[in-house]
């Protein structure tokens, strides 16, 4: 995307906003098991939900919120810019065209099991129509203290400035919870996801809090398979990111050719392989971290 | 989803992409009812997910009829990579010229698909010089993009065409059947100069399984591995002898590897995913409890999200009903914590707040190392 995508600006706004803190989000799939359930304790956390969408459920109402049968019906008088999907993987890539075409800037796609090809036309629509996908396959997007679009609890972290970018989703609780524990906050925290193909890759995430000077520091929690840890490192060579950066990569004992839960969670030969990611850390000098539990006191070592 | 290479080439076949004349048996009796069509030098192929198999002694070339039931026989027998085979392949030879590679793959950085191609082939792909890699579109690609890649290969004549339709043909492949990868090395060049595919490696994107109803017949996964997928459960048998159980993929990783670092060998990895509740925990446990080699588990959930108490409630079920005997170190913090530590105390179950406590008694449990 050649213009900057300005991540805080539509989750949180500006102040002086009239919705500054309280922008409208719009659920697809809002009827759903997952999708109910998340809607409610997306708005416990306080997240603006101003509409749902499910197809054939239009005039309905999910806990006085609107359902409508498209994002198209749904986003006439809201004007909302942040989508939260929730729909089966199968409705995925017709989900996401609605939202585009609809005002949507925004997508936090929740589904497991998206197909690669859906995946692919999907991230292409976005980009070409100037919108950006979080997922598939991810936890979502938190700003604490301000709201959540998806399904990570709300325990585990807490307002501060580190930024937490992560391929795995309970990694990024488990993470996110033993730095808050030590008391350092987080000012977002990102679930990448775990599919091979990612709307927002690590490079992308770390673009979106490069300039900002709330971030003090970043956390990256990786895993076995694909090059995104690679090419990162490539990205904080190239670019003299200064940021402070803990590592953490989880399934350095996988065996290869083995799926681990994730889609994107395989190694091939050295492709995708743990050591591949750790080597390339060390070459910028980023801490990897062994054990979860061990980010926050290498993370504080770093900030002295 | 990785297919066998005799799958790889049914589909090749049906995409018009050459393969040697070739045939299958299963036992014996099969193997009686096509040895008289055969055309001798055959080369016999062990059916194997695993690579590797040409150093493990998996491929064997066979010059006489007489050898042929010895060496099938041999091939059957023969686990490599702790793997046997259930069917051999059986092709005959072909007089090669020379051997190239080529590959197409889902470039997961990139978010395209990118080609590989040598003209050494034959190899493991790491080890495979002067590459050409170039990023392509299975929907767009050209007869001159084929043709491009062919020259960069020195290609030429016969041997130029042959290559390049290959390439367009294989693209059509992925397309179609959306692979994450479709590889065949080695690539022959026969004496006429067309090529010819010796090997075939396909990957299938498992999520478009749903839309491929022709590939279920190639789906051959385990009862236990079907079972833990009916549940929504991810499962991968491992080599060791503790079971890793967890709600989420990269914390399950992640204890797979504080246990190995700790001494500890896993035997099974399995994530229920989200929601921990009695009846999910009792699942994983009943997965667990077919795998015999199994000495202990390990659970290790989330904390704070978890009501602690429903997982004790479901480990003491799992005790009660005699379905679980080994011990079960667990790592659950969260709501309930003490309530469910006096629930497990006259069971063999132990509560820990962090892994690391439950991993370091766990490791010292005599009958591991046994």
């Amino acid at each position: 995307m050649s213009k900057k995508f300005d991540i805080f600006d539509i989750l949180v706004g500006k102040p002086g906003d009239t919705d500054y803190g309280n922008k409208p989000v719009i659920i697809q799939g809002i009827t759903g098991n997952f999708g109910s359930v998340h809607t409610r304790l997306m708005r416990e956390y306080g997240t603006n939900i101003v509409a749902g969408v499910t197809p054939n459920k239009g005039g309905q109402t999910f806990e006085g919120i609107p359902v409508f049968d498209s994002l198209k019906d749904a986003n006439k008088n809201f004007g909302a810019k942040i989508s939260g999907i929730f729909v089966p993987a199968p409705f995925f890539l017709s989900a996401v065209k609605d939202a585009v075409n609809n005002g949507i800037k925004l997508l936090v796609a929740i589904p497991e099991h998206v197909p690669v090809r859906d995946a692919m036309e999907a991230l292409e629509y976005a980009q070409t129509n100037g919108a950006k996908i979080i997922g598939p396959n991810t936890p979502g997007v938190i700003v604490p203290s301000v709201n959540k679009i998806g399904i990570m609890p709300s325990q585990p972290f807490t307002k501060g400035s580190t930024a937490v970018f992560s391929r795995s989703g309970t990694l990024m609780y488990e993470v996110s919870y033993h730095l808050s524990r030590q008391g350092i906050g987080q000012q977002i925290a990102l679930g990448i996801g775990g599919d091979p193909i990612n709307g927002t890759n690590l490079i992308e995430a770390f673009e979106l809090i490069g300039d900002r000077d709330e971030v003090e520091s970043v956390v990256v929690v990786g895993e076995i398979g694909g090059d995104a840890e690679e090419s990162l490192v490539q990205y904080i060579e190239k670019t003299g990111f200064s940021k402070p950066v803990v590592a953490y990569v989880a399934g350095r004992s996988a065996p290869k050719e083995k799926r681990m839960g994730h889609a994107g969670a395989i190694v091939y030969g050295n492709y995708g392989s743990a050591e591949s990611k750790i080597s390339s850390y060390s070459k910028v000098n980023i801490p990897v971290a062994k054990r979860p539990a061990e980010v926050p006191s290498i993370l504080l070592k770093l900030m002295k | 989803m990785k297919l066998l290479e005799y799958q790889g080439k049914e589909l090749f076949t049906e995409h018009d992409i050459a393969v040697p004349k070739s045939y299958l048996a299963r036992n014996q009796s099969e193997l009686n009812q096509i040895a008289d069509k055969l055309q001798f030098p055959v080369v016999l192929k062990s059916q194997l997910t695993v690579g590797g198999r040409g150093k493990a002694g998996a491929i064997l070339k066979c010059m006489k009829l007489e050898d042929l039931a010895p060496k099938f026989t041999e091939l059957l027998n023969k686990e490599v990579k702790g793997e046997l085979p259930k069917v051999i392949l059986i092709e005959e030879a072909v007089n090669i010229d020379k051997e190239l590679y080529l590959s197409l793959f889902l470039n997961r950085g990139k978010r395209s698909y990118s080609i590989i191609s040598s003209a050494q082939g034959g190899m493991d792909i790491e080890s495979v010089e002067n590459k050409v890699i170039q990023d392509i579109s299975i929907t767009g690609l050209t007869q001159s993009d084929a043709e491009n890649i062919a020259k960069k290969l020195n290609l030429d004549g016969v041997t130029a065409k042959s290559f390049s339709n290959i390439v367009i043909k294989l693209a059509k492949l992925v397309r179609e059947k959306e692979a994450e990868l479709a590889e065949i090395n080695p690539l022959a060049i026969l004496k006429d100069g067309t090529c010819l595919a010796l090997d075939s490696k396909i990957i299938i994107d498992d999520n478009s399984l749903f839309r491929h109803p022709e590939l279920r017949k190639y789906v051959q996964i385990s009862e236990l591995q079907e079972q833990a997928e009916k549940s929504g459960f991810s499962f991968v048998e491992l080599d060791g002898n503790i079971a890793i159980i967890g709600n989420g993929a990269g914390l399950v990783m992640s204890t797979l590897d504080i246990v190995t670092d700790a001494g500890g060998k896993p035997g099974a990895f399995l994530d229920f995913g989200g929601g921990a509740t009695t009846e999910t925990i009792y699942k994983a446990l009943e997965v667990i409890s077919k795998l015999s080699k199994i000495k202990a588990i390990l659970v290790n959930l989330f904390g704070g999200i978890v009501r602690t108490d429903l997982v004790a409630q479901a480990i003491l079920n799992a005790y009660q009903d005699g379905m679980i005997t080994v011990p079960i170190y667990a790592r659950i913090s969260g709501a309930e914590s003490e309530k469910s530590k006096k629930m497990l105390s006259n069971s063999n179950a132990k509560l820990y707040d962090t892994v690391e406590e439950a991993i370091s008694s766990l490791v010292q449990y005599k009958e591991l190392s046994k």
